[in-house]
């Protein structure tokens, strides 16, 4: 009926084009895939060179000395910034995780939805917003700044990453995993707990990893909270409150309601100080902030790998 | 055929709801102690609705509801007062695909005995090591107990769901085509592993495949969508009868493959 259909086409010709646009997009491709490479290799490569220079043993375990007398570190920096992040993860992932299975198991309610909802405005909130708010709740009742209070606005910036992410990851498991456990008579708990989030541990670890690096980095709400602080050191007051008999509480609560330094209060205070060794510390503080991120996610990978290689023999 | 047959359960008038869709019509049929019931039809006929209903899965979907009666040793499963967790215990369950928990095999096959209050490692190694021979596959996995049950392969992993739900001892088994998802060397192991667990166990099996039903299987039940797309039972009787002699119409046309 229709005859030789390629009878009026130079089949050859089609080849030809065809090969082109596919040979030209999929340079295209690889052209945008370097040019999205290039500031990440830029920025490493940059901030260790710079940084390399004043990092030693000295940096990591020293206060930093007056303005402009030469040497010091940053353990001030250093040790806040782990305490902080690890006040916000007590917080944020417990509260996170069960936002995660209540969005699991009720999408569609309403409750559900307006979580979802406040979740994606929540994590679209300035941080200087979210700092201002902490100023006013944590830091103005009690008239000091504190590693607490930084602590409590970390954990509302690491709470939507952390929801999201897990609840992506809850939602990719199978759900006859939870029919076989609640069929065993288990309790939606238990099977929440013991199957899902272990089926999706994995994927839950990377996001919350995600989050401790997003809040590790945040620099606006900490100006607000816990402010900053040369002489905070972990150590010392462990070393004071035991040589005065101070029970483990006071000493807990001593390291979390001083005003406390992090690495990106730091970097930001010491990159405009006219002291030219201070500046060049701030590359330093840079570096170490980077390889914190870097040791946390290479820590909880090889801890995954661990336990896989533990259960899979 | 046999004396001493009981009735382990009896379905009774059982009508299933999603919402206001009627899922499964009127469903009248015994199942008998020691045997093994087979459920067979065409996709979407209800099979699987009425078997989830013999242990109360279908709560799990919103909106479900039961009419009727189901009567496990003189108790009533739809009664709203019963505890599930009870009814679940008491009627045990294998999936469609395999199921095994990220957890070792040791680990799978006591999650349900350590639900119960039982912590004695001594009695759960006991429990760990009969379950997993009463479904043929001690002998494969007794070296590799902590290992995770994701790494057996889809076979074995089925005869871990298999141990994992006659370890809490159940008095009814219920099978949702516990080989479709299997090849068929695995397959046959899982045929010939159901013919072994009647002697402790009642089953109910769904298939969509009639020679497993016939192979497997005592009794049959067949059932079918009616014109207003609601499950209705055709016909029930003893395996071999209903594969012989047919008494329905309908259930010839299935099973010689006329449509289906």
């Amino acid at each position: 009926m229709s005859g030789d259909i390629f009878a009026q086409v130079n089949l050859s010709r089609v080849y030809r084009r065809r090969k082109w646009v596919n040979n030209f997009i999929l340079g295209l491709t690889g052209l945008t895939v370097i040019l999205a490479i290039i500031p990440l290799i830029w920025i490493i490569v940059y901030v260790i060179i710079k940084g390399w220079r004043v990092i030693n043993l000295d940096f990591f375990i020293h206060l930093p000395t007056a303005m402009g007398v030469p040497g010091g570190g940053v353990t001030n920096a250093i040790q806040g910034s782990i305490v902080m992040v690890i006040v916000a993860s007590i917080i944020a992932i417990p509260i996170a995780l069960l936002i995660a299975f209540y969005l699991l198991y009720y999408p569609q309610t309403k409750l559900g939805l307006s979580i979802k909802f406040s979740t994606d405005l929540l994590s679209g909130v300035p941080s200087i917003v979210i700092g201002i708010f902490g100023y006013a709740l944590f830091v103005v009742p009690v008239k000091h700044y504190s590693a607490w209070a930084g602590g409590l606005v970390l954990a509302m910036i690491m709470l939507p990453v952390v929801v999201r992410s897990s609840e992506e990851m809850l939602k990719l498991v199978p759900k006859e995993l939870r029919e076989g456990s609640l069929a065993l008579g288990a309790p939606e708990w238990k099977t929440s707990f013991s199957v899902i989030l272990v089926a999706a541990l994995e994927g839950v670890i990377t996001g919350i990893m995600l989050g401790l690096a997003r809040a590790i980095g945040e620099t606006a709400p900490l100006l607000f909270t816990a402010l900053g602080n040369e002489h905070y050191d972990v150590f010392s007051y462990i070393k004071q409150g035991i040589e005065t008999n101070q029970s483990f509480w006071d000493i807990l609560h001593k390291i979390l309601s001083e005003p406390t330094d992090a690495l990106p209060l730091t970097l930001w205070k010491y990159a405009q100080q006219p002291y030219p060794e201070r500046v060049e510390q701030s590359w330093g503080v840079a570096l170490v902030l980077m390889l914190l991120v870097l040791l946390l996610n290479i820590g909880s990978r090889s801890w995954l790998a661990w336990r896989r290689r533990q259960t899979h023999g | 055929m046999n004396q001493l047959l009981t009735q382990k359960i009896e379905v009774r008038n059982l009508s299933v709801f999603y919402k206001s869709f009627r899922a499964i019509n009127d469903v009248t049929m015994p199942v008998y102690e020691n045997r093994i019931t087979a459920i067979i039809g065409p996709s979407g006929c209800g099979k699987s609705t009425l078997l989830r209903s013999l242990n109360r899965m279908n709560d799990l979907v919103p909106g479900s509801r039961a009419e009727g009666e189901i009567i496990l040793d003189s108790e009533n499963l739809i009664d709203p007062g019963i505890d599930v967790v009870d009814v679940r215990r008491r009627v045990g369950m294998v999936f469609q695909r395999p199921n095994p928990f990220p957890m070792s095999v040791y680990d799978n096959v006591a999650y349900g005995p350590k639900l119960y209050g039982i912590k004695k490692r001594s009695v759960l190694d006991d429990i760990v090591e009969d379950s997993l021979r009463g479904a043929a596959l001690w002998d494969e996995v007794k070296d590799k107990l902590k290992q995770s049950g994701m790494a057996l392969s889809g076979g074995q992993q089925q005869r871990l769901c298999i141990a994992r739900a006659t370890a809490i001892q159940p008095e009814v088994l219920l099978m949702d085509e516990p080989a479709s998802a299997l090849d068929p060397v695995a397959t046959l192991r899982i045929e010939e592993l159901v013919a072994q667990l009647k002697q402790q166990y009642t089953i109910v099996i769904v298939t969509h495949n009639m020679q497993q039903a016939a192979r497997v299987s005592d009794y049959t039940a067949f059932m079918m969508m009616n014109e207003r797309r609601a499950g209705e039972l055709v016909e029930f009787s003893e395996t071999t009868v209903l594969f012989t002699t047919p008494k329905d119409k309908r259930t010839e046309d299935y099973i010689t493959g006329r449509f289906g």
